[in-house]
Formats: structure tokens, C-alpha cells, sequence
């Protein structure tokens, strides 16, 4: 009888999809990535003035390419603009402790991007906190060069 | 400074935990012991392989269990001339549609042992499994379909399937 049950019930197995897609950058983003690779932000100034981070390849209201004359450095610090709480990260996510996911405006940036924050616990969280990235001690030119944003020293 | 980074990696990656259910749970447990299980339906008699279970033509179960033999009938196919990963087969080589006898709708599996552009429909095949020892609850247990050396099957016996 138990081995009947055994055979009646269904296998499962893990199964892994993966497509490794490389991704080429362009002239534009390729600025930011290799900026990532000397610890530095690059975004771009776009035709109302705002500096955008990463860097946009065309305007986002006039539709206008934006050269690499646009291209400006901010940062490395900002402040946190909004966020949510990680209270379980899973694998994947870049710290293994509970963390923010954030919009941080850098220094000298008009619009936010995304990414972690490490403040120790969500009580310490809050939008206005400034923060500074903590970088991989080797940077490849990725965005995971910075191993996610810390409270300002 | 350091070298311009003109390109990144996205790798999009999906894990996940796939069961199969019952039916097919039998097909890759007959797998396992050498044996290729399909199901015939009690309304229209076809019979599938892999097994899900049901007939969706006829919206029935489908329970009884019969025996399919592991040659058949390329019923169409396509050469891959493209490189995967985790796939070890020497390009180029051919992906094909097989009835196999004794089931009522085709399989997909990899020829080998011919060059590409000798396959052809109709042609005969037959699969090569793993030795016994590495036999498991898994499609690669047949690690290809060959050719059989049997004359071209008739239109007629594989033409509904194309």
C-alpha cells in the first residue's frame, strides 16, 4: 500500500530558465558603467536643464539626443526620496539582512534611481536620510559595484 | 583609468519547482525502467505521450495505460545551427518531430548519427537510451533518436501529424 501511494504520487524536480543575455551599452551608458568602474556617478543634463542619473541617450520630453557633452558627474552621496522594506531578502537580493530598496537623489541630480540601502534596521530608515555607497573593493564597470548605500559618515 | 565597459551581463533567470503530475509522473517513472508509457483515450482511442492525463479533444480522462515502442517516424524537424549552453550536441544537428509507434501524436527529440541534411520525413528512427545504470525519471534517459535503417514510412502513416 505504501509503495502504491509512493508511485501515485507526482515527481518534482527543480528546474532552472536561464537566458545569460549580454547586453551592449552604446556611448551613452557605456559612461556610466565604466564611471561605476572608478567609483564614480555620471548622469547627463537633458534639455530643461534637469540631470538625469543614469545618463538618458535622448530627452525624455523633447525626444532630442542627448550627446556626451551632456554627460556630468554627481554624487557619490544623496538623500533617500522614498522607499520600501525588505523585511525577508532572498538570494538574489544584495544583502542577506533586512534592508531598503530606495530612491536616492545624488548630489547634484534632479531625478532619483534605484537602489539599496543598508541602515541597519527600519526603525533607522527615512526618507531625508542621507546616505553614501559602499563600493566592491574591485569595481567592474556593474551596477552591483556598489554594494548599497549607507548612512552618511 | 580604466577600460571603457562597452557591454553588461542581464542574465534573466527563472527557478523554479516543477511537478509534473500524476500522468506524466508515470510516463518519466517508465522512463526510468525502459519503458515509453502513453494513454489512450477511451473516446477517440488516441493515445499521448508524454501522458497529461486527459484527452483535450474529448475532455475525458484518460486511464487506460499502453505501451508505445521506442522507434517511429520523423514527422517534421528543424536544424539548429545555433549554440546553447548546457547543450552539448555538436552543431549542426537536428531537432525533430517523431511518431512514434503505437502513440497518436509526436514527441520532440534530438537525431544523431546522420548528418542534417539527410533527415527527412518519413524517415525511421529509433531511440538510443542511456546505458541501464543511468536510467532515470528523465527524458534524457534517451539520449537521442537514430536512424533506423528501416525504408521511408508512407505519407499516409505520419501525414495527419505534419
Amino acid at each position: 500500500m505504501a509503495e502504491n501511494e509512493e508511485t501515485e504520487q507526482s515527481l518534482h524536480a527543480t528546474h532552472v530558465l536561464e537566458y545569460p543575455f549580454r547586453r551592449s551599452l552604446g556611448p551613452i551608458l557605456e559612461k556610466f558603467f565604466t564611471g561605476l568602474a572608478e567609483r564614480r556617478f555620471i548622469g547627463s543634463r537633458a534639455d530643461d536643464g534637469r540631470v538625469l542619473v543614469p545618463p538618458a541617450e535622448f530627452d525624455p520630453v523633447t525626444a532630442a539626443r542627448l550627446g556626451e557633452d551632456r554627460l556630468i558627474e554627481v554624487g557619490p552621496a544623496g538623500i533617500v526620496t522614498t522607499w520600501t522594506w525588505v523585511g525577508k531578502p532572498t538570494a538574489k537580493h544584495p544583502l542577506d539582512r533586512p534592508f531598503a530598496w530606495a530612491l536616492i537623489l545624488l548630489d547634484g541630480a534632479d531625478a532619483p534611481f534605484l537602489h539599496a540601502v543598508d541602515a541597519g534596521g527600519e526603525s533607522a530608515m527615512r526618507t531625508g536620510l542621507r546616505v553614501q555607497p559602499r563600493w566592491v573593493e574591485v569595481p567592474q564597470g556593474s551596477i552591483r559595484d556598489v554594494c548599497w548605500f549607507e548612512k552618511e559618515d | 583609468m580604466v577600460e571603457p565597459v562597452k557591454s553588461i551581463v542581464t542574465p534573466i533567470r527563472l527557478e523554479y519547482d516543477y511537478t509534473p503530475g500524476r500522468a506524466t509522473s508515470r510516463f518519466l517513472r517508465g522512463i526510468a525502467q525502459h519503458r515509453i508509457l502513453g494513454q489512450e483515450c477511451p473516446s477517440c482511442l488516441k493515445v499521448y505521450v508524454p501522458a497529461r492525463g486527459s484527452c483535450p479533444r474529448c475532455a475525458v480522462p484518460t486511464e487506460r495505460e499502453v505501451d508505445v515502442q521506442d522507434s517511429g517516424t520523423v514527422v517534421t524537424f528543424s536544424i539548429v545551427r545555433v549554440p546553447s549552453e548546457n547543450i552539448h550536441f555538436e552543431l549542426p544537428y537536428a531537432c525533430a518531430s517523431i511518431l512514434l509507434d503505437g502513440a497518436g501524436i509526436p514527441f520532440f527529440h534530438v537525431l544523431q548519427g546522420l548528418a542534417p541534411e539527410e533527415v527527412r520525413m518519413g524517415m525511421r528512427v529509433k531511440a538510443r537510451w542511456v546505458p541501464t545504470e543511468k536510467l532515470g525519471p528523465t527524458i534524457a534517459s534517451i539520449e537521442c533518436f537514430v536512424p533506423s535503417g528501416e525504408p521511408d514510412a508512407a505519407l499516409e502513416t505520419y501525414g495527419e501529424h505534419t
